[in-house]
């Protein structure tokens, strides 16, 4: 009975929500302890966020609580194929950009971002780099004169 | 005259030649990323805006609203010719105008489309330059009581009238004031929530929550989803309506123009609402009812009134108040206050060629999108054939570039990928993300106010119920919550019995 609810809950739309609710929460409650909480009439900066905090965690029971009464599912599966494509993609982005310069960032940004597609045709996202890499050094290197490295040391 | 003098002071200001060009290249661009199948206005201007942050505030304003009329044009043409809205708002528009573009009739339904929009965008533009200074001049006397108290009030609004559901609604709204007050207190010169990152204690920027939450949380959930869409890619034969045509809308379109006015204003409405509400008033004033949903003309021509005469209003106030109705108006906030502009009365004083140069943008706009998109139509048709697989990749980089752009710097980059898992979680999990960014956006402005209203009440929170300006804002906040809440607490009991 108790692997049953356990189970339950991870698919739990409503309890997955209040809980994400309440570490944010929680999380922002406790790292304001750190700064100085001042009075109603003199705020200090640990005033605000620790009242926010608060609320965003009482909102966050009431939705788990919610969730393990109404049992609604998520609903469809989790697409972690994408997810975790689109955001390798974004971040080895940043990562490439100022070590490699701005071409093998594109390069890389297209390529790990169609693997994150139901199908990948290698020559389409070849030839969609090329273009749309020429059309972005156009727009941001020429048109809106941004300093970036092209190539390692090629500016 | 004061409000001719401003005109033509906006007029000059949005006829150089810089202005027309800039206003000209954000309508094409709006219109031509809003018409791809798949991307809303709202991941238009997200990856678009990072493009205007390195130009001048008034070119940067004026492309901006450029780019949020033609991605709100582009998604009324994708609602006629492939039944997929963009988003809510031209939602209804796919009722009746793909059954058009189904009897051939694409043509005329969105040339009908353009020019009800037009008409509605002129009448709206015009309400900005009538209604902006009164109220601009009423918002004059509001101290720090009355602002906090007009945030509260737009913000529960955003939440009980959000899509989803109430509660997460109000979680959403605190999650987004949370992240907007990261980064350094103004105060005490604190860094909060930096975690020793540098960048962070300049707060997280605005276009990595927008692009984050709205661009790339929104590509991952297409890319689960995955659903067939049947377009309309045949030759468009006639694309001019009939007299008839031009006749049976003409009434519709004022009407709609009427209802979309009025909800633009309305905290938390904006133009879905209204495209709605005009419908259902068009069904109801209709001899023949059973025609919507059939290829009434009626159907395309009142909604798309209502939604651009919303998206004009809506810009009133957040001009002049600085409060933001819907997360598209909070994106051109963010804007603006990224260009160093605080929008409200005193900004409207300060810099009239800012104000008024934009007001007559508008409507310059509004005509560029009749010209431009009558005879672009065949090509917009083309555009719609584009597959997905070769225009999110492209999206992404837009998006992880022009955030590199904005600082410089790659943890800017990261932060984007961040925001976008949060925001992908919270989509699956069914949280509305509008709420959150109207929270993020008003977060460091709520807590400036509540500090300044307390500070000169010397403590005592009953200042928001004794002015009697605030108590009005406080009483509205509070017959909304109730309204809204009643209904919920009764299911919610019902449901735990």
């Amino acid at each position: 009975m108790g692997k049953f609810i356990k189970f339950d809950l991870c698919n739990n739309r409503d309890f997955l929500a209040g809980l994400l609710f309440i570490l944010i929460g929680a999380l922002a409650v406790v790292i304001a302890r750190d700064y100085p909480m001042g009075s109603a009439m003199r705020m200090g900066p640990g005033y605000f966020p620790t009242i926010l905090g608060g609320i965003l965690c009482l909102f966050g029971v009431y939705v788990m609580l919610r969730g393990i009464r109404s049992g609604a599912k998520v609903k469809g599966e989790w697409g972690w194929r994408p997810l975790a494509f689109i955001t390798l993609s974004i971040v080895l982005f940043g990562f490439l950009m100022d070590r490699l310069g701005m071409i093998p960032a594109l390069v890389v940004v297209f390529f790990a971002a169609a693997l994150a597609g139901p199908e990948f045709r290698f020559k389409e996202v070849l030839l969609l780099t090329v273009l749309m890499s020429v059309f972005a050094v156009g727009v941001f290197v020429y048109g809106l004169k941004l300093p970036y490295q092209l190539f390692p040391g090629y500016y | 005259m004061d409000v001719l003098n401003n005109l033509i002071l906006g007029f000059t200001v949005a006829f150089s030649l810089q202005n027309l060009a800039y206003c000209f290249i954000g309508v094409l661009l709006g219109t031509l990323v809003g018409v791809l199948p798949g991307i809303g206005p709202l991941v238009t201007i997200a990856m678009l805006f990072p493009l205007t942050f390195h130009l001048p505030a008034v070119p940067a304003l004026i492309m901006l609203a450029g780019i949020y009329y033609g991605a709100q044009y582009g998604g009324s043409t994708t609602s006629i010719l492939v039944n997929l809205p963009g988003e809510t708002a031209s939602a209804v528009t796919c009722l009746d105008g793909y059954q058009m573009a189904r009897q051939g009739r694409a043509g005329p339904a969105l040339a009908v489309a353009a020019l009800a929009s037009f008409f509605a965008g002129c009448i709206g533009t015009l309400l900005i330059a009538l209604a902006g200074p009164e109220l601009g001049e009423w918002a004059l006397k509001f101290g720090a009581a009355e602002y906090f108290s007009l945030m509260l009030m737009g913000l529960v609004a955003s939440a009980v009238l959000t899509q989803g559901d109430t509660v997460k609604g109000f979680a959403m709204v605190v999650l987004g004031l949370l992240l907007g007050i990261a980064g350094t207190d103004v105060n005490s010169g604190m860094a909060r929530y930096s975690f020793g990152v540098p960048a962070l204690t300049d707060g997280i920027g605005f276009t990595v929550i927008a692009v984050g939450l709205f661009a790339v949380a929104e590509i991952v959930s297409n890319l689960d989803l995955r659903e067939a869409r049947e377009a309309f890619t045949r030759k468009i034969l006639h694309l001019m309506p009939t007299g008839k045509d031009l006749k049976d809308s003409s009434w519709p379109t004022v009407r709609g123009t009427a209802v979309g006015a009025v909800f633009g204003v309305l905290p938390g409405t904006g133009p879905a609402l209204s495209s709605f509400v005009a419908y259902m008033l068009e069904k109801k004033v209709a001899k023949d009812p059973s025609r919507f949903g059939k290829g009434a003309i009626e159907g395309v021509a009142a909604p798309e009134a209502a939604n651009n005469a919303a998206a004009q209003t809506s810009f009133i106030p957040m001009l002049t108040l600085g409060i933001p109705t819907s997360a598209t108006m909070a994106l051109m906030l963010g804007a603006m206050t990224m260009q160093g502009i605080e929008p409200g009365p005193q900004a409207m004083i300060a810099k009239p060629e800012l104000f008024w140069g934009l007001v007559a943008s508008m409507w310059i706009g509004n005509l560029l999108l009749v010209v431009l998109n009558l005879p672009l139509v065949g090509l917009w048709v083309r555009l719609l054939r584009v597959p997905y697989r070769w225009l999110f990749p492209s999206i992404i980089m837009f998006c992880a570039l022009g955030n590199y752009g904005v600082n410089n710097n790659p943890v800017d980059v990261y932060l984007v990928a961040l925001v976008g898992v949060l925001g992908y979680i919270l989509a699956k999990l069914e949280c509305e993300p509008a709420p959150l960014i109207l929270g993020y956006v008003l977060g460091p402005l709520m807590e400036e106010y509540l500090r300044r209203a307390l500070l000169i009440s010397r403590g005592d929170p009953t200042v928001f119920f004794t002015r009697p300006i605030s108590l009005a804002f406080m009483i509205a906040a509070l017959l909304l919550l109730v309204v809204m809440i009643a209904p919920a607490l009764d299911r919610f009991r019902a449901s735990g019995a």
